[in-house]
């Protein structure tokens, strides 16, 4: 095994990594950077706490190899704010409570944030089928599912980023 | 815990085939690694050398022309399948299969080429492309050989591949005219893997008559399983209940399901029956309505 530099663009800031090849991008965001607004959950590819974004993409970062994002930008939850101004979306999740023990949050976060730059305007259906893949055992996911919707009516856009 | 590997990361198909040559048994290869991550961290694999071919752009296309059909890379992912214009035209089954395929995360990173070759009996991409007539296309330092994707998989997450082997791409032949293609699959959250999952063909004829018909079962044995005494009940008749009924049965007869924590060999069965009539009379009442 042979250790490897890499360069992760985390929340728009460089950081270069000496790591051992087998870590995955979740590992290096906390356990490396010291970012631990992501959390480790199941670490099979279920639960979807884990989740940020690489590019414009929501992935689970229990599944994808830190190699495999060298050079790439990947957004957590902690960069969604912009100096002290929460995004919309984090605005809709505290409006509507869509969160009571708060584990699954940044991840869903992530997956919505993801889904809302993808599209815009998402139907209620569209915002379910979008977050199947993160588990919250607190909320029923009504209050998620309204959070995303509040942002997609435009409930925002005067204070959005 | 994974196991300390050397990562490598070829920048073409010809670097990845031959470090595949020089690592022959010591190595494996991930491209959206969905899959093998889960496996290597659970011990199952342990592997010295990991071949890194998520980056291989040249394999990430999506073409199609009316002689040839469909061509699609290897490292294309999940997500570009979903959402291909070109694909809900002249495809739609794959679209659809794709939307229920695992969570969005999954298909954002996971590719098609990976998803092949991991072999598991439940996914759902080799179903529908076998009952699309698919073939499958490997490479190695040695040159490249094509198989019929009904004949690739030879057991539980085993293919015909050699070790010096990597998938490379799936050809999927132009849809003959009034032809349709349905799938499901059944569980318990939309995008789990499928309890069971069922892919039938079907070309009818101008009176609409089935003139063709495939019928393809996921998880029902320990690779895609084609129901060929079920495909024979289809061909030759207008699909009226009686006929989807005795092709439903017939396809649980061919099928040779496990019993797991999921369900039992006979509850499996049941579904393949069911499934199978549905997605019969699915794929018949789409090709019929075609010009």
């Amino acid at each position: 095994m042979e250790k490897k530099i890499i360069t992760l663009r985390v929340n728009k800031q460089d950081y270069e990594l000496y790591i051992n090849p087998k870590t995955l991008l979740v590992e290096a965001i906390r356990d490396y950077i010291g970012l631990t607004g992501t959390k480790r959950g199941c670490e099979t590819v279920s639960c979807g706490a884990c989740s940020v974004l690489v590019g414009d993409l929501a992935v689970k970062a229990c599944s994808v190899l830190a190699m495999q994002c060298d050079g790439m930008e990947i957004t957590t939850s902690e960069g969604l704010e912009d100096n002290g101004k929460l995004a919309p979306i984090q605005k809709a999740f505290l409006d509507e409570g869509a969160y009571q023990c708060g584990f699954c949050t940044s991840g869903m976060l992530m997956t919505t944030s993801g889904l809302l730059k993808e599209n815009a305007n998402p139907t209620k259906q569209e915002v379910k089928e979008a977050i199947e893949g993160n588990i919250c055992r607190c909320t029923g996911y009504n209050s998620i599912v309204r959070a995303v919707e509040r942002v997609a009516k435009g409930m925002y856009k005067e204070e959005s980023l | 815990m994974i196991h300390d590997f050397t990562y490598l990361k070829p920048g073409t198909v010809k670097e990845a085939v031959a470090m595949l040559s020089d690592h022959v048994d010591e190595c494996k290869i991930i491209c959206g690694g969905q899959s093998l991550l889960i496996v290597m961290r659970q011990g199952l694999i342990a592997t010295d050398y990991l071949i890194d071919i998520k980056g291989l752009k040249e394999l990430d296309y999506i073409k199609y022309d009316d002689k040839e059909g469909l061509k699609i890379g290897a490292t294309t992912t999940h997500k570009s399948i979903e959402k291909s214009a070109l694909l809900k035209e002249k495809y739609p089954v794959l679209p659809i299969m794709e939307e229920r395929l695992a969570s969005l995360q999954t298909r954002n990173w996971g590719t098609i080429g990976g998803n092949l070759a991991h072999a598991d009996a439940a996914g759902d991409p080799a179903p529908v492309l076998i009952a699309l007539d698919a073939k499958i296309k490997v490479g190695s330092k040695a040159g490249e050989r094509v198989f019929e994707l009904g004949e690739f998989y030879t057991d539980l997450f085993e293919t015909a591949m050699n070790h010096e082997e990597m998938v490379l791409e799936v050809q999927v032949p132009p849809m003959a005219p009034k032809t349709a293609c349905a799938y499901k699959k059944f569980n318990l959250l939309q995008n789990d893997m499928g309890v069971v999952g069922v892919a039938v063909k079907i070309t009818v004829d101008a009176s609409g008559t089935c003139t063709d018909a495939r019928v393809i079962l996921g998880n029902a044995g320990v690779t895609p399983v084609r129901a060929k005494s079920a495909e024979q009940i289809l061909v030759g008749k207008k699909l009226d209940e009686a006929v989807l009924v005795k092709a439903g049965e017939a396809a649980a007869d061919d099928a040779d399901p496990v019993s797991d924590i999921h369900a039992s060999e006979e509850f499996r069965r049941h579904l393949i029956k069911v499934l199978t009539k549905r997605m019969a009379r699915q794929a018949w009442e789409q090709a019929v309505k075609l010009g």
